[in-house]
């Protein structure tokens, strides 16, 4: 393939990006959850 | 605050999920498996661009949803300066929908210019739409920064709601100023040169099939992100009581 | 009708009671004079150090006086609500019901006098340092722009500065907030000082249409400013 590189590079930035931010945003409301009673959140 | 609060702790897996947006997830999973497949491997090169046509199946959906998540922005900012339909709810849907949305920009301009340097040459042209891109990009790292400010909660979501629609106001100034610049120059834009895709099925399929995953995959980034932001205000609303909790127990501690 | 009208006559009011407190502060700190156009003028020195060559700096001196103008623009935004927050002044004239776009008029007059004074240093310092020269018709065209251009980079600048007002770490917020948003300015401006100049050749002819440019930046942010200010400062 032609210009492989490039093209494997525009895929991974592009998921691993999203990924990473996913993970983080799970992460941080997990930390945070610790402190919020369950029956405050009105989506659960 | 008491503090039996913290103790019955839901299940970690279930603090901003639901039954809709653990579907959702595995939804997006396997839409991304099969895009990657179909993008990488099943889908054809292009007559005119080869191989590297594969990045616009990540780039042009990212750039997509940028605008999207952009747009989305400014209807829940407007949704919340309006009286009738004030709620915090609208502020912490604009903030998630911006940050994912920077997040989508970033990752658009870096695979645009990956793949502007296969197909022009070049990694950055001061082409106009590419221009304004990179100022929508500085304006909502911008927003971003306010929502970071601090104050009350109402502060933050009125400053930055009506940033969010003085952004609104600016970038179509941008984009007409740098056109006339360009105009200008004379010189002929390489952007839009060498980027005419024939499509055939499979090729639009994969495509099509980019921007309907990537649009579930906001979807899902914005719920958990909105609601991690709700956690948060939570957070910091409880902050002082569980403060002055923390120190009394403190106190006492030494005493005994 | 007479509500709306002796409203609109408070706003007026304010406005030139604001305005005139802001240039009366500066008459007396002189901060503008003794800071921020010296600032001004070291900038377009060190242009010409980093650029090195009368004839690239002949080329590009309607650029680089409106580089330093946004330059200083900041600072000036900045000043202009640190005199305002330092004492929460700003709190007691919304609190004591002085309207907010008369607030906001105000003080954007006072940075458009304050700006015009600069960008006139600056267009000196481009025909001493970078041997900038033009006719009289292309004076009428530099006085015209910079009119222009000052009544934008005043609006919006108050605008933003209001935005960032009173919150910590406004100082390095307020250059990511307001140059994207300038960058029209930059441009129309930048084109028509090319064509006063006569740089490159170009004719003053040229120079007029990009006023429209400018027009349009500043009618819609001092509108966008009137209208958003009070929204803004209410909380």
């Amino acid at each position: 393939m032609d210009n492989a590189g490039f093209i494997v590079a525009s895929y991974i930035v592009t998921f691993g990006a999203v990924g990473a931010y996913a993970v983080g945003v799970i992460r941080r409301s997990r930390k945070s959850s610790r402190e919020v009673p369950r029956d405050q959140r009105p989506w659960s | 605050m008491n503090t039996s609060t913290s103790l019955d702790a839901p299940p970690r897996d279930r603090v901003t999920g639901t039954q809709f947006t653990r579907g959702l997830g595995i939804l997006v999973l396997a839409g991304m498996v099969l895009l990657i497949v179909l993008g990488l491997f099943v889908s054809p090169a292009d007559v005119n661009q080869g191989e590297s046509v594969r990045i616009m199946y990540a780039h042009v959906p990212g750039a997509w949803l940028a605008y999207l998540a952009f747009v989305i922005t400014g209807i829940s900012s407007a949704a919340y300066l309006w009286k009738r339909t004030r709620s915090l709810t609208w502020d912490r849907i604009a903030g998630a929908s911006a940050e994912v949305g920077v997040l989508f920009m970033g990752i658009s301009l870096i695979t645009g210019s990956l793949w502007g340097r296969i197909t022009w040459g070049t990694y950055w042209t001061w082409d106009a739409r590419l221009t304004t891109t990179a100022f929508l990009f500085v304006t909502y790292i911008g927003y971003l920064a306010v929502r970071g400010l601090g104050g009350t909660h109402q502060q933050r979501a009125r400053r930055s709601a009506v940033l969010a629609l003085l952004a609104v106001l600016e970038i179509p100034l941008v984009h007409f100023s740098v056109e006339l610049w360009n105009t200008l120059h004379q010189e002929a834009s390489v952007a839009g040169r060498g980027t005419d895709v024939e499509m055939d099925g499979l090729m639009l399929f994969t495509l099509f099939l980019g921007v309907i995953v990537f649009t579930l995959m906001y979807v899902w980034l914005v719920l958990h992100r909105q609601r991690s932001l709700a956690l948060e205000d939570m957070l910091d609303d409880s902050g002082l009581d569980n403060a002055l909790t923390a120190r009394r127990a403190e106190a006492s501690g030494v005493a005994r | 009708m007479s509500n709306s009208l002796k409203g609109s006559s408070t706003v007026i009011a304010t406005a030139r009671l604001i305005a005139a407190k802001d240039l009366r502060v500066e008459l007396r700190s002189r901060v503008l004079l003794n800071q921020v156009l010296p600032f001004a003028l070291i900038v377009m020195v060190m242009f010409a150090f980093a650029l090195d060559s009368d004839a690239v700096l002949e080329r590009v001196a309607p650029g680089l006086v409106w580089l330093a103008t946004l330059f200083s623009v900041l600072v000036m935004v900045s000043r202009s609500f640190a005199v305002e927050t330092a004492d929460g002044a700003l709190d007691q004239l919304r609190s004591a019901g002085v309207p907010a776009t008369g607030i906001f008029i105000g003080k954007m007059l006072a940075l458009m006098v304050q700006l015009m004074v600069l960008v006139a240093l600056l267009v000196g310092a481009a025909v001493v340092l970078y041997r900038a020269s033009f006719s009289w018709a292309g004076g009428v065209l530099l006085v015209t722009t910079a009119i222009a251009a000052t009544c934008g980079l005043a609006a919006v600048g108050t605008l933003y500065g209001g935005l960032a007002a009173g919150a910590k770490g406004r100082e390095t917020l307020l250059p990511l907030l307001l140059l994207p948003v300038v960058a029209p300015v930059l441009i129309g401006a930048t084109r028509a000082t090319e064509s006063a100049f006569g740089t490159n050749g170009i004719a003053i002819s040229e120079g007029w249409p990009w006023l429209g440019l400018l027009a349009v930046f500043a009618v819609l942010f001092s509108v966008a400013g009137a209208v958003a200010f009070g929204p803004l400062l209410d909380d």
